[in-house]
């Protein structure tokens, strides 16, 4: 196609409102294709799985190939469990934000491998330092929903008093860290606190995710810099999920062919994982987590799935992209394919599904029952309103006191 | 006790830190082997070894990114940005995550980062090499500022910064590195070993977050300031022969409000200094605190003497450099005025 030398060039979706999406273009590879290298491996040697697409459960829902996790049905079973958990954790948050008993919320549908999987790649003591669509990972280790609602509804429970947006969950004792609205900051952080493991004698490693989007700040390539020069033992994520808000990832990726391929020019391994996919994901996870924890340094992970929902609360996708992607999405549903999976290996059924699912739609309205009797956002009780004063310092200066007194208490 | 100079003392300090808390470590562009481009740094890599003292990128954002996440896990970074011209890159990390961790995690997670950069004019730096930035980071819910102006101070303050839980922006006045100056350049140059805050204990001592030093008792008006414009002050009250009390602040936030406020109330006038612009300036704060808190003590409006609004100018520095003689000629007014 001839380009008029004049104008802005600016990259545009293949798909708007009102088309049919089509995703023939997809290079969609085999499962079972990529081998899978030793954890020790020339970071040079690894560049075509910054191009390739790593995947395990082929059309026949069967786990094939070297990169094959072996997991045991039990520890399937918990990843499934936990993502059915999450998808209904986040379907009852959502309705009730459209009744406006949540300010704000955020789903993750579709992108349940991603975080879990991940998790689950991990050890308890590995840190996390998650984006905004990671819960599924809080969830498999195991928050309790109702802390989980009472932060998102600010009441007298939510462990962080009322300070933060929903969402942005901090728990230290799930070792994850606190969430940031403002994007990829966590990312060189990650870095720090993966240099300070080693730095300490430790082998816990940190884990962070951005989104594709955030692939374009500053501290992305500031947390890839760090991480090579220091050789950090931290496993860095892109949730490749194809949209940030309304901008299509061409916007970010400009003329990259991948997300992943950004990591060759630290000298870091790149790779590139069916993120629907939650024996790939794992099995990159995992890669990574033992390169990391034997000394050998970052990798970058490009986790290549489809954002099901809008952004978030505050956004209507049929504003801006096509209205079935995500039903057309060649790499399906992470939540079917394992479930499928785990049917054809004869370790669940249908029945059993739907049971599950039924029972974890019960689990999120009775923990929403009584989340809601700690107080609402509306109408309270929240934390005491002297709190606003407090944890801005160790102890309060003088100036704060003032102002505390001003507001009277 | 050692003579000292104010990178010497900091240097003590570090070194002293470096040895007795194993999870402190420096760190910072040309901070290592080379020992920092002031030297802050010198012979504490061959001392304590490259995993503990180190080179970094040349990226701010990431240098505080990564004492923050270091930090996290419990240890207790000092990052240097090498001018405090040069922070703002890494303002962002600051800002939005140093400064909040300990309230936006409900004291789940603390970040004691302590991080030092050179600032100020006076060595012909040109306007990226001059700056004054305190006011920014003083603007900022969470942040520790301070400034020292003598070695003395510069040793005990660095250790209280780097002892402390919170995030610190720790200002070196880098004109006062090799000895005081008060504002006259065509004045030779004086030394540190001459001046009595430049006798350094060479053990640990802590000189404590929030605390003023008055340096000169006085009845006549108060002098409020901090690192290089107490030097100025100090010189321009006893040139023009008035009794001035002068505060080093030293913690600008959270700064001294009583010994501020309790000598304005003794003398009834007051000075405000400091050689970052003016518009927005800490001496504004500092103002309307003081006429909120000493209203009717006042017997005149209080005056600033600070930079000029505009960046920091090279061949022009001695006219942009709130010398002395204007500290001279603001005394004469407030003094004048009845």
């Amino acid at each position: 196609m001839a380009s008029s030398n004049k104008g802005i060039q600016v990259p545009t979706p293949r798909f708007r409102p009102g088309d049919r999406p089509n995703f023939d273009h997809l290079d969609v590879p085999q499962a079972g294709g990529l081998p899978k290298p030793a954890v020790d491996a020339d970071s040079q040697n690894l560049k075509e799985f910054a191009f390739g697409l790593v995947r395990v459960l082929n059309h026949n829902h069967c786990a094939i190939g070297d990169w094959d996790p072996h997991l045991s049905s039990g520890m399937l079973l918990d990843g499934l469990k936990s993502m059915v958990l999450t998808r209904a954790y986040d379907n009852r948050m959502m309705k009730m934000q459209r009744t406006k008993r949540l300010s704000f919320y955020m789903k993750c549908l579709g992108e349940e491998a991603v975080a879990i999987a991940g998790a689950a790649a991990l050890r308890d003591d590995d840190m996390l330092f998650p984006s905004y669509r990671q819960q599924g990972a809080l969830i498999h280790r195991g928050a309790d929903l109702v802390d989980m609602m009472c932060h998102c509804i600010s009441n007298s429970r939510d462990n962080l008093l009322g300070r933060q947006l929903p969402v942005h969950y901090a728990r230290k004792d799930l070792n994850w860290f606190s969430i940031s609205g403002n994007l990829g900051t966590q990312f060189p952080q990650a870095v720090g606190w993966g240099v300070a493991s080693r730095a300490k004698g430790n082998d816990a490693i940190a884990c962070s995710w951005i989104g594709d989007g955030t692939s374009a700040t500053g501290d992305f390539h500031a947390a890839c810099t760090m991480a090579s020069t220091y050789n950090a033992p931290v496993i860095l994520n892109i949730v490749n999920n194809q949209w940030a808000i309304s901008t299509h990832e061409s916007i970010a990726a400009g003329s990259a062919e991948s997300f992943a391929a950004k990591a060759i020019g630290y000298g870091i391994p790149g790779i590139r994982v069916d993120g629907n996919d939650f024996l790939a994901v794992y099995a990159v996870t995992k890669w990574a987590a033992e390169r990391a924890r034997a000394g050998l340094g970052p990798t970058l992970i490009e986790t290549f799935t489809y954002r099901g929902e809008a952004h978030s609360t505050s956004d209507d996708p049929s504003k801006y992209r096509a209205q079935d992607e995500w039903k057309l999405w060649p790499l399906g549903d992470p939540v079917e394919r394992l479930k499928s999976h785990l049917i054809v290996n004869g370790d669940w059924s249908e029945a059993e599904h739907d049971d599950y699912e039924a029972q974890c739609t019960d689990e999120v309205t009775k923990a929403w029952k009584e989340s809601v009797s700690y107080g609402t956002l509306e109408d309270g009780p929240h934390s005491p309103v002297e709190t606003i004063f407090e944890d801005v310092f160790t102890e309060q200066p003088w100036h704060l006191r003032r102002q505390r007194q001003a507001l009277g208490y | 006790m050692a003579s000292m100079t104010m990178i010497q003392a900091l240097n003590n300090a570090l070194d002293l830190k470096l040895t007795d808390d194993p999870s402190v470590v420096a760190f910072g562009e040309d901070v290592g082997y080379f020992g920092g481009v002031f030297g802050v740094t010198k012979g504490l890599q061959e001392k304590h070894g490259s995993g503990r003292v180190y080179d970094s990128p040349i990226n701010e954002g990431a240098i505080i990114a990564m004492a923050m996440g270091m930090a996290v896990n419990g240890m207790r970074p000092v990052a240097e940005i090498q001018f405090a011209d040069y922070i703002f890159p890494g303002f962002d990390q600051i800002l939005s995550e140093l400064s909040r961790i300990r309230y936006r995690s409900a004291g789940q997670y603390t970040a004691p980062v302590t991080i030092r950069t050179p600032c100020g004019g006076g060595i012909y730096g040109g306007q990226t090499h001059s700056m004054s930035p305190e006011a920014f980071f003083t603007h900022i819910p969470g942040l520790i500022v301070m400034m020292p102006s003598n070695p003395y101070d510069a040793k005990g303050m660095l250790i209280s910064a780097m002892e402390n839980d919170d995030p610190v922006i720790f200002f070196e006045p880098k004109r006062l590195y090799n000895g005081p100056f008060t504002g006259d350049p065509h004045v030779p140059a004086s030394s540190w070993t001459k001046h009595p805050k430049g006798e350094v204990p060479e053990g640990h001592y802590t000189v404590p977050i929030g605390k003023a030093d008055i340096l000169r008792e006085g009845s006549d008006v108060t002098m409020v300031g901090y690192g290089t414009m107490v030097h100025v002050a100090l010189a321009a009250a006893e040139e023009a022969g008035v009794d001035a009390e002068i505060i080093d602040l030293r913690t600008i936030i959270p700064y001294d409000v009583d010994a501020v406020t309790n000598s304005v109330k003794k003398t009834g006038r007051c000075i405000v200094l400091h050689e970052a612009p003016r518009t927005s300036g800490f001496g504004a704060e500092l103002t309307a605190q003081i006429q909120e808190d000493c209203f009717y003590s006042l017997e005149a409006p209080v005056m600033r003497i600070t930079g000029w609004d505009t960046p920091y100018p090279h061949a022009h520095e001695w006219s942009y450099f709130p010398g002395k003689s204007r500290v001279m000629q603001a005394l004469k007014t407030m003094m004048e005025t009845v």
